[in-house]
């Protein structure tokens, strides 16, 4: 037999079209209910995949700041608060619809500005974003239901600091929440992904959310600093560094303000001789590589039976050999780009200082963009506990491989963190699930999986990897008074 | 501005084994060993494994890929009739089809084979003589295989004469649901060699072995037996050819590959009705077996409505309007 | 009154299942409320502190990893050691506390009922605080209270027994290993507490007493980075924010101190378990 055709498989360029979003040259802050000139000098947000500037946003300084606080705090006593729970659901309902019917906007304005790939934005963050808004939706009027006591109340004003990883996500994880349970909100977006914010204040207005509900103030440090530490707010969320969050707890220490942090990882990804391989590597490829590692939970440590050391990492850097890297926008696109070129930097850092650390350094061959923030897949092997690269969380698409022999010393070394936000335990022996995950230190456990999320699902780290959890029952205790 | 990386990296039979020449004699010795080294394959996970499918579904392919994606399908085609009501005339129809998909278009590829009974290969022989159309012909008391060993290769035997180029036989589900593996084994080593020349691709029937770790277990097994492809299913029980199931069986062949250095073809059968599923498989097959299997040597799609969706999506991008079912021909 | 010359008492730590005297050699003189000689205790220092930490985290396996059921019967067990002992924690948190004969006994049998009451606990916890998450898709979802670690304990100031047991039951019922710095003036019950759980069935590490100066111990405590978590309650209200600062080092839980010392009588719900457990989330694909 012949074949008639052959020759590769090439992809043509499948982009999703811009056109849907309409990024305006400039953007203010979100306070009260309007749009407002920020005190600060504006800054500029940047399309990580081509440097281009998207817009010019305005920066929130300390009297911006205090200004959204007095929005939330009289939206707080005089709105909010006094809402029928019923009707707070109500607007919760309206807004998760809301993000749906707009779900392709914010998915093409999330990629431009953080520069994830589209498949990304479009089947995970976004959908996500708007079932966070569902699920407690539902809660607004059962709060009494939640274990949290019979008369659960707000804590008044809710200041929070969010990430750029995932902005609209993590904008979702803390709004839904504190509007469910009765609190206003004053939220400080991440400084290099201000825009699905700014265009979820549209969508409050949208949804006729009362003016000073959410406010929304970008900014760098400073401005999250000035939230954090304005004497009025009562409780206080924050995503991002562990070192950040050191500085916020202690920000808050000796005050009445309530704290929960969302900190950093160095996740541990188990895999046994007896795992399901080729659903293992896919794990191991979705854990370090989805979202350009940007994500606190990533498993960034593969922690491989050394029985089957070669034949797992054959697998995987085959696997790898296939991922498309580049422009966010096309649809068949698995690795975006780096979100900004100071986290470029420290990829790079860290990088290199596991191939002098005596790792070794694998990358598939790869041709990156010209222009853009870019940093190829890649795969430390030999990497010894005692490497920065095993220790320090990276947050980007770098993973360190080290070995293991037995079940105790798979534990030893996945604990052996000063983290402990999640873990992947891969094997096809349930009895052994359950002792390996009962022994982790972490708060999510995904076994044979990795990086599933869902609002029902309580997330959040044990160690320093940060206190309180975002979603399920558990996670309304952040937000309620008496919570437990 | 989408890079694919080192598109050579899956042509490399990457996963370390036994190395390339391994035959396996000892594990096909004894029922024991088959068994111990069918259960000693690494586990699927259902979940993992749908999830990796639906994935890499929601590639978009479009323009010149999607072009090169119809072509490719077209002559990947075994157009198949095989039902009860099959008739010499009906044969012969399909046959021309086969031969020229789209007669107002003679840059149309043709498919790959015309796929009938037993008893109508001589008929399918005569009607694509000189085209390079293979006749396949399923055989072994398809679909069921409920005959004995006997009947089964007389039958395998009877449609060879009849000039069928490739065979199509069913193993047998009730052994390997029973655990009489090396039953299986050597029924199909028999039917291989009935087979003389011709080419034989073993139906798994996987929608009646139900689990992926079945799928599994069964593609090696057909591939330690010599069988030249592994199919999923008869088209005659539901579920048929899944995307899932052709993931499991195409990590199968390359794994097989880099284990034995003899490569195996892939049949997905039955269900497969559009252009899009089509190119779902397509994708499937680049991302997970590679390059190497997409050509008709390797991959089939047994099909007989798909042929016209592939058509009408092919006048599509020709002419940039869409048409309708009367501008491609009925079977 | 008799006139038999008083075998005086110098009393030592509880650490790591022992009983060992302050490395330091410093003991410092307790009084009853009037300034009476009650007796010597060991004044802890920052390296008895240490120990302490090292002997919990090492008793932190067992313990957490025990049964719910054989938690729950230890500290069973330690009631009925303290009910034993009833008489002498009256004595003692009489003279420390200035108490009338009446409520030293009404506060040692809330002691005594308090620490049962938490006995009780350590089965419930995860069905109570613990759930089966319906996620869109196809896994099983559960989240499961677990134990936070090493929880360091600065218990109440004045509230010698019921206070001490209402700080310190609770974190032991969740699971966790304590290092307490007792009331500084009024360590007695803690002391005798001590014993009690020598001659119970706690393993050794789970708790350790330090008696001394929570002022003194508190900073080295909420620096430590073994530390999980830290229980403010008995510390100097001006240095509350210095160590919550402190603890925010590693991260720690804090439980902040209330503005005063609560009536220890109420109802604690909940709220002095659930600073010191951590919600573990496991998903598990459900496939054929």
């Amino acid at each position: 037999m012949t074949s008639t055709l052959s020759g590769p498989f090439e992809y043509a360029p499948a982009p999703e079209s811009r056109s849907i979003v309409d990024v305006a040259p400039s953007y203010g802050l979100f306070v009260d209910g309007e749009f407002v000139d920020g005190s600060g000098e504006p800054m500029k947000t940047v399309n990580p995949a081509t440097e281009e500037v998207l817009s010019e946003v305005a920066v929130g300084t300390d009297v911006d700041v205090d200004r959204a606080v007095r929005a939330a705090r009289r939206a707080f006593t005089r709105v909010w608060g006094p809402m029928r729970p019923a009707d707070r659901g109500k607007y919760l309902f309206r807004i998760a619809r809301l993000l749906q019917e707009r779900a392709r906007e914010f998915a093409v304005l999330e990629s431009l500005d953080n520069g994830k790939p589209i498949r990304e934005s479009r089947d995970v963050d976004v959908p996500l974003a708007a079932a966070h808004f569902f699920y407690h939706a539902g809660w607004a009027d059962k709060l009494e239901y939640a274990g949290h006591g019979p008369d659960p109340r707000p804590h008044g004003v809710a200041g929070q600091v969010i990430p750029w990883n995932f902005p609209l996500l993590m904008l979702a994880w803390k709004v839904a929440p504190a509007l469910a349970t009765g609190n206003t909100v004053v939220l400080k977006p991440a400084e290099t992904t201000p825009l699905t914010a700014l265009l979820f204040a549209e969508v409050c207005r949208q949804a006729d959310l009362p003016p000073g509900v959410v406010n929304v103030v970008t900014g760098a440090g400073e401005t999250g600093r000035a939230v954090v530490e304005h004497a009025d707010v009562d409780k206080v969320a924050f995503t991002g560094s562990t070192e950040v969050g050191r500085s916020i707890a202690r920000a808050v220490a000796g005050t009445r303000k309530v704290l929960t942090l969302e900190l950093g990882g160095k996740a541990a990804n188990i895999v046994f001789d007896d795992a399901p391989i080729d659903q293992a590597v896919e794990g191991i490829v979705r854990g370090i590589f989805f979202n350009q590692g940007h994500v606190c939970c990533a498993g960034s440590r593969l922690l491989v039976q050394e029985n089957v050391h070669d034949e797992v990492i054959a697998s995987l850097q085959r696997r790898i050999g296939t991922l498309r890297v580049g422009d966010p926008l096309d649809k068949n696109t698995d690795v975006g780009a780096i979100n900004s070129a100071e986290q470029l930097t420290r990829i790079r850092e860290l990088s290199e200082i596991g191939e002098a650390e005596g790792a070794h350094r694998w990358q598939p061959a790869c041709e990156l963009p010209d222009r853009g923030y870019w940093f190829p897949p890649t795969v430390f092997t030999d990497v010894s506990p005692a490497h920065r690269i095993a220790r320090d969380e990276v947050f980007g698409p770098v993973l360190s491989v080290l070995t293991f022999r037995t079940p105790d010393e798979a534990v030893a070394k996945a604990n052996n963190s000063t983290y402990g936000l999640s873990a992947g335990v891969w094997t096809e022996k349930g009895s052994r699930i359950l002792a390996i995950t009962d022994r982790l230190r972490a708060g999510v456990v995904w076994a044979n999986t990795f990086n599933e999320f869902d609002p029902t699902s309580p997330f959040g780290g044990y160690k320093q990897s940060g206190y309180g959890r975002e979603g399920g029952r558990q996670g309304l205790a952040a937000y309620l008074r008496n919570g437990s | 501005m989408t890079h694919v990386l080192d598109p050579g990296v899956l042509a490399a039979g990457t996963r370390p084994g036994p190395g390339p020449g391994t035959t396996f004699d000892d594990v096909t010795r004894s029922d024991a060993a088959l068994r111990a080294f069918l259960h000693g394959l690494p586990g699927v996970d259902q979940v993992g494994a749908e999830q990796r499918a639906a994935t890499l579904g929601t590639r978009s392919i479009k323009t010149t890929a999607k072009a090169w994606a119809i072509d490719t399908a077209i002559s990947m085609v075994d157009l198949t009739t095989l039902e009860g009501a099959d008739t010499p005339g009906k044969v012969r129809s399909l046959a021309a089809k086969a031969r020229r998909p789209d007669p107002t278009d003679p840059t149309c590829p043709a498919v790959a084979a015309v796929c009938v009974y037993g008893d109508l290969a001589g008929v399918a022989e005569e009607a694509l003589a000189g085209s390079g159309v293979k006749v396949a012909a399923v055989a072994t008391a398809f679909p069921s295989g409920r005959a004995s060993r006997a009947v089964k290769l007389a039958d395998v035997r009877d449609a060879v004469a009849g000039g069928a180029d490739e065979i199509d036989m069913v193993i047998d589900r009730g052994a390997f649901l029973a655990g009489r593996y090396l039953d299986v084994l050597d029924e199909i080593v028999a039917v291989k060699e009935a087979c003389g020349t011709a080419h034989l691709k073993v139906i798994l029937e996987t929608g009646e072995l139900v689990t992926y770790d079945n799928a599994r277990r069964a593609s090696w097994l057909a591939m330690l037996a010599g069988g030249d492809f592994i199919k999923t299913s008869t088209g005659k029980t539901s579920p048929a050819a899944t995307l899932p199931v052709c993931l499991v069986m195409l990590e199968a062949v390359r794994d097989f590959r880099a284990a034995t250095g003899r490569q195996v073809g892939v049949k997905p059968a039955g269900g497969i009705r559009t252009t899009k599923d089509a190119i779902k498989h397509l994708v499937l097959v680049n991302e997970t077996a590679g390059g190497d299997w997409l050509s008709p040597d390797w991959f089939r799609i047994g099909a007989s409505g798909l042929l016209n969706d592939l058509l009408l999506q092919r006048q599509k991008l020709r002419t940039g309007h869409y048409s309708g079912p009367d501008h491609v021909s009925v079977d | 009154m008799s006139d038999r010359l008083a075998v005086r008492k110098t009393f030592k730590l509880y650490l790591g299942g022992a009983f060992p005297r302050s490395e330091s050699g410093r003991t410092y003189a307790v009084t009853d409320h009037r300034g009476g000689f009650l007796a010597n205790a060991a004044h802890a220092s920052r390296k008895d502190a240490r120990d302490a930490v090292v002997a919990a985290r090492a008793a932190f396996g067992t313990w957490s990893r025990a049964t719910a059921y054989n938690r729950g019967q230890v500290l069973y067990r330690v009631a009925e050691v303290m009910e034993g002992r009833h008489a002498q924690f009256c004595e003692e948190v009489a003279a420390g506390e200035g108490l009338s004969a009446g409520r030293a006994r009404a506060a040692v049998d809330a002691a005594v009922d308090r620490w049962v009451w938490y006995a009780g606990w350590t089965d419930k916890l995860a069905a109570v605080l613990g759930s089966a998450n319906p996620v869109a898709g196809p896994f099983f979802d559960f989240s499961l209270p677990e134990p936070t670690g090493v929880v360091a304990v600065l218990a109440p100031q004045r509230s010698s027994l019921l206070g001490l047991v209402s700080v310190l039951a609770p974190v032991l019922a969740s699971g966790n290993t304590a290092v307490v710095v007792t009331s500084r003036e009024r360590p007695l019950p803690a002391v005798t507490l001590g014993e009690v759980l020598a001659t119970s069935d706690v393993p050794g590490g789970v708790v350790n007493l330090l008696t001394g100066d929570a002022a003194e111990l508190g900073p080295w405590l909420a620096e430590h980075d073994d530390v999980d978590a830290v229980d403010l309650t008995g510390a100097p209200p001006a240095q509350a924010m210095e160590l919550e600062r402190l603890a925010a080092g590693s991260i720690k839980r804090v439980l902040r101190p209330p503005a005063e010392e609560p009536d220890w009588t109420a109802d604690p719900g909940l709220s002095r378990m659930t600073p010191f457990l951590e919600t573990k989330t496991v998903w598990h694909p459900k496939g054929v």
